[in-house]
C-alpha cells in the first residue's frame, strides 16, 4: 500500500494559546476513542496539522469511512510516501494522480523541501514532476493560480510525502471542548438532531430520557438507547440517565385541568432534567423544539415551560423548518431509528385541545395544589444510567439455540 | 438396536432437541406479535432464517418455513403452474419421484395441465437428452429430486438446470430432501435450480418442520392462505422452535458433510462388494455412483417384508424401499421404473445411514445379515 498516513488539518481554530492546545489535544483524544477498534493510532500533532501513521490497509479503510464524521476536522489528505528517488517520485506522483483521469482538471505541483541536502531543488522537482504527470494525463493541465488540484510533495529526511486528495471534515470543534449540557432525548427526529449539531459546536453530552411504562414500551426505550449509541460516532461517550415518569405523568393528569397537562407535564420534564443536570454537572439543557411545530413549542409554551428554572436551555433547532431537521436526521443516521412507530412519552395523555398560549401564574396556580417536589426528588433518585458506546455488547440471548 | 433406516426419518440429534425445548420455554410467543416476547421470538426466527439463506446462498427473505417435505414439494408444483398459466401449462418430472410429486402433479393432470415424465436407466438416471426434447415453449415447471429415496440415483442437477433455463422459461424445482445435509446442494447466481424443498426430520431435526428456498424471486401462488405470515406465500403462525431446530440441524448437517460422506460412501463401498459376494441371490439396486447413505438391493425369490421381520429379531433396523409405500402391497413405482427382473421385485430392502451410524454397526449388520440368509434361504456367503 503506497499510503503512509493521513494529514489532517484543523477546524475552526480561532482560538489562541493554551486554549489552542486544549482543543488540539481535545480533537487527539476524540479521534482515538473513535477508533479505539483499530488502536493504537500513532498521532502526531504540530502548531496546525496532526498525522495519522498508518501501519496497514483495514487502519487506512475505517480511518478513511469514519474521519469525516469526527468534528473539529476541517479536512483531511491521505498521504502516499516513496524513496528518495526521482523515478519513485514521477511513478508515485502518476499513481495519486490517476484517480482523478476521468475528468478535466488544472493542477500544480507544490513542494516542500525540508531536507536541504535533497539533490533536486525545489524548482527542479516541480518541473520533473509536473512535466511528467502532464505527459501521462492528456486531461490535465497546470494553472498556477487557484488549480483544481495541488499536488503537495514534501521532502522530508526519511522519504518522499505526496498528497493530492483533499477530503472535507465535518467541521465544528472537538466535543467536549466546549463543556458539557444534558440533552432530552424522546425518540422522536428532532432530539438527536439538536443532540448532534450542539456535539458539532463542541459540546459533550449525557441525555435524559422520560420512560412512563405502561405507557410507553420497552421498544420505545430501546430506540432512545440506539438513538444514542448513534450519536456516539460523533466522538465521545454519551451517558443515557432514563427517568421513571410514570407516577408524575399520572399523577398530573389527575391534577391540572385537560388543557393545561401538557405545559405541566413539560415543566415537570424541565424540573427533574435541571435536578439531574446539577448533580452531573452540566451547564445547560439542550432541546428540539422548533417554534411552532406543536402546542408546547410556541413561544408562550416556552415562556411557561423555561419559568421552572434558570439554566441555558440551547434550543438549536428553534428557527428550523421540520424538513429541514429530517434532512439533518437523515444525514446523521438517525432518522430510520426515529420514525419507528412507538408511543413516547410526550404523545400519551395528550389532550385534544392543549393550550397553546398558557399563561404562567395560571399553571403556576394549578400546580400550587400538589406537592410534586418529593416526586421529583424521587424519579431523580430511582434513575437508570447507561453508557454508551455499550462497552462489552449484551450477551446474545440466542447463544447456543442455533 | 441398530437404526439403519435414516432415509425414512432420523432420531434428532441431542442438540437440536435441546435447542426446540429452550425455544418452547423461552421464545414461544407468536413472532407476529408487537409485544416484546413477539418481537424477541421474530428476532430469533429472523436469525434462523438467515442461517439457513447462508447455507443455501439465497437471501433470507427467499426462505419460507414448512410442515415439511410434503408441504413444499406440493407449494412448488401447485404455487408455480398456477401462477404461470399464462405461459403454458405443461410440467417435466420423473417417474422415480417422491409420491408427493407425482400425486400432486397427478391432480394438476385432472385439471388440464400436461406432465411429461422422464424415464430413468437401470442406475435410475435420467437422460438430460430426454430433458431437452422434452422441453417445450409452455413448459412452466420442470421438478426433479436430487437423490431417490429409494435407491439412492443422484440426478445431474447442475446439468439439468442448465438445460432447462437456456432451452425455456419453465422454473426448475428441486427435492432435495434426500440430499439436503448428505451431497452439496445450494443456489448460485447465474445457474442450478430455482426451487429446492428440505425435510427436518431426515436431518435429525423434528418432524413436522421444512424448507422452501428460493433463488430468486419467485412468482409463485401459496398453498395456504390466511394470516399472511412468511410475506403472504405460508400463512399460520410460524413455527418457531421447528425453524431454529432445523436451522440448527442445517448448521450440523452441512459443516462436516464431507468428512460424514466419505465415512458413508466407505461402508456403501464395503456393504456392495459383501452383498455382490451372495451372487444370483442378490441383485443390487444402488450403485456406486449413487448417494453414499442410501443402499438398496433385492433378496431373489423373497419378500422384502420377511427380511425385515428376520433381521428385526436379531435388533437391526431396515426398511422396504420406501416406508411411505412399504404399508402398500403394490410393487414401488421407483422398482418398477429400473425395470429389473420380476424374481427380485418383491425382496428390496432399502439400508440408510445417518449421523448416529457406526463402523461397528456395518460390522454388525454383515454378520447378521450372513445368518439370515443361511436362515432363510440355506445360502452362503461364498
Amino acid at each position: 500500500m503506497i499510503w503512509k498516513e493521513i494529514l489532517i488539518r484543523y477546524g475552526e481554530l480561532s482560538t489562541k494559546g493554551r486554549n489552542k492546545k486544549d482543543f488540539i489535544n481535545r480533537l487527539r483524544a476524540n479521534i482515538r476513542h473513535t477508533f479505539t477498534d483499530i488502536a493504537p493510532l500513532e498521532i502526531i500533532t504540530e502548531r496546525d496539522r496532526m498525522h495519522i501513521k498508518i501501519e496497514n490497509e483495514d487502519q487506512f479503510e475505517v480511518l478513511m469511512q469514519k474521519l469525516p464524521t469526527v468534528f473539529g476536522i476541517q479536512s483531511f489528505s491521505p498521504v502516499a510516501v516513496c524513496e528518495k528517488d526521482l523515478d519513485a517520485m514521477k511513478n508515485l506522483a502518476l499513481i495519486i494522480m490517476e484517480q482523478f483521469k476521468e475528468q478535466e482538471l488544472t493542477f500544480k505541483v507544490e513542494v516542500r523541501r525540508s531536507d536541504k541536502k535533497f539533490p533536486l531543488e525545489s524548482h527542479e522537482i516541480q518541473r520533473e514532476i509536473g512535466a511528467h504527470v502532464l505527459r501521462n494525463n492528456p486531461n490535465i493541465s497546470v494553472k498556477v493560480k487557484k488549480p483544481d488540484v495541488e499536488l503537495r510533495i514534501e521532502v522530508r529526511q526519511d522519504a518522499i510525502y505526496m498528497m493530492a486528495q483533499i477530503i472535507h471534515g465535518a467541521g465544528g470543534m472537538p466535543v467536549g471542548s466546549n463543556g458539557k449540557s444534558l440533552l432530552m432525548l424522546s425518540g422522536g427526529i428532532d432530539s438527536p438532531v439538536a443532540g448532534y449539531l450542539l456535539m458539532k459546536r463542541g459540546v459533550r453530552l449525557e441525555a435524559i430520557h422520560f420512560f412512563s411504562p405502561p405507557y410507553t414500551s420497552d421498544n420505545s426505550l430501546e430506540k432512545v438507547k440506539v438513538l444514542a449509541n448513534e450519536l456516539t460516532k460523533f466522538g465521545a461517550n454519551i451517558r443515557l440517565h432514563v427517568i421513571p415518569f410514570t407516577e408524575i405523568q399520572v399523577l398530573i393528569k389527575e391534577r391540572v385541568p385537560s388543557n393545561t397537562i401538557m405545559t405541566t407535564t413539560r415543566r415537570m420534564m424541565m424540573r427533574v432534567a435541571d435536578k439531574v443536570r446539577e448533580e452531573i454537572g452540566a451547564l445547560g439543557i439542550v432541546t428540539g423544539e422548533s417554534l411552532g411545530q406543536v402546542a408546547s413549542q410556541t413561544l408562550e409554551s416556552l415562556t411557561a415551560i423555561n419559568n421552572v428554572t434558570n439554566t441555558p436551555i440551547l434550543r438549536p433547532l428553534i428557527a428550523f423548518d421540520k424538513l429541514e431537521i429530517i434532512d439533518i436526521a437523515e444525514k446523521i443516521g438517525t432518522y430510520e431509528t426515529s420514525i419507528q412507530p412507538f408511543e413516547d412519552c410526550c404523545t400519551i395523555f395528550t389532550p385534544a385541545n392543549p393550550k397553546t398560549k398558557p399563561k404562567v401564574e395560571k399553571v403556576n396556580y394549578y400546580e400550587s395544589f400538589t406537592e410534586f417536589d418529593e416526586l421529583i426528588e424521587r424519579a431523580v433518585r430511582n434513575r437508570e444510567v447507561y453508557k454508551f458506546p455499550e462497552e462489552n455488547k449484551v450477551k446474545d440471548k440466542f447463544e447456543g439455540l442455533l | 438396536m441398530i437404526y439403519l433406516d435414516n432415509s425414512a426419518t432420523t432420531k434428532p440429534h441431542k442438540e437440536v432437541l435441546d435447542t426446540f425445548v429452550q425455544v418452547n420455554e423461552s421464545f414461544y410467543a407468536n413472532p407476529s406479535s408487537i409485544h416484546q416476547a413477539g418481537v424477541e421470538a421474530n428476532t430469533l426466527l429472523d436469525r434462523a432464517r438467515s442461517q439457513i439463506a447462508d447455507i443455501l446462498h439465497t437471501e433470507e427473505q427467499f426462505v419460507l418455513f414448512t410442515a415439511g417435505g410434503t408441504e413444499s414439494n406440493n407449494f412448488a408444483i401447485f404455487g408455480v403452474p398456477k401462477a404461470n398459466t399464462h405461459k403454458g401449462k405443461h410440467i417435466i418430472t420423473t417417474e422415480i419421484e417422491h409420491a408427493s410429486i407425482l400425486e400432486a402433479v397427478k391432480s394438476l393432470e385432472q385439471e388440464g395441465y400436461e406432465i411429461d415424465f422422464l424415464k430413468v436407466d437401470e442406475n435410475g438416471v435420467i437422460s438430460l437428452q430426454e430433458l431437452q426434447d422434452k422441453l417445450r415453449k409452455d413448459t412452466v415447471l420442470v421438478s426433479m429430486m436430487h437423490v431417490n429415496n429409494e435407491m439412492g440415483a443422484i440426478q445431474p442437477i447442475e446439468e439439468a438446470a442448465t438445460i432447462i433455463h437456456e432451452n425455456s422459461r419453465a422454473t426448475f424445482h428441486v427435492d432435495a430432501v434426500q440430499s439436503f445435509g448428505k451431497l452439496p446442494i445450494a443456489f448460485n447466481e447465474d445457474a442450478g435450480p430455482d426451487i429446492i424443498s428440505i425435510s427436518g426430520h431426515k436431518i435429525h431435526a423434528l418432524k413436522g418442520s421444512g424448507i422452501i428456498a428460493f433463488r430468486k424471486k419467485m412468482n409463485i401462488i401459496p398453498l395456504l392462505l390466511g394470516g399472511g405470515q412468511e410475506k403472504g406465500l405460508r400463512s399460520g403462525t410460524v413455527a418457531v422452535p421447528q425453524a431454529v431446530a432445523i436451522a440448527k440441524a442445517a448448521r450440523l448437517a452441512t459443516q462436516n458433510m464431507e468428512q460424514r460422506n466419505a465415512e458413508y460412501r466407505k461402508w456403501h463401498n464395503d456393504l456392495l462388494e459383501f452383498l455382490a459376494g451372495f451372487g444370483e441371490s442378490i441383485h443390487l439396486l444402488s450403485t456406486k455412483t449413487g448417494a453414499p447413505h442410501i443402499l438398496s438391493f433385492s433378496v431373489k425369490d423373497l419378500k422384502g417384508e420377511v427380511l425385515i421381520n428376520a433381521l428385526q429379531k436379531r435388533g437391526i433396523i431396515v426398511s422396504t424401499s420406501s416406508a411411505c409405500s412399504s404399508k402398500q402391497k403394490k410393487t414401488s413405482h421407483v422398482v418398477e421404473a429400473l425395470d429389473i427382473h420380476s424374481n427380485y421385485k418383491k425382496g428390496v430392502i432399502r439400508l440408510s445411514f445417518g449421523a448416529f451410524n457406526t463402523q461397528d454397526d456395518i460390522r454388525e449388520f454383515k454378520k447378521v445379515f450372513t445368518d439370515v440368509m443361511k436362515e432363510l434361504k440355506g445360502d452362503k456367503n461364498k
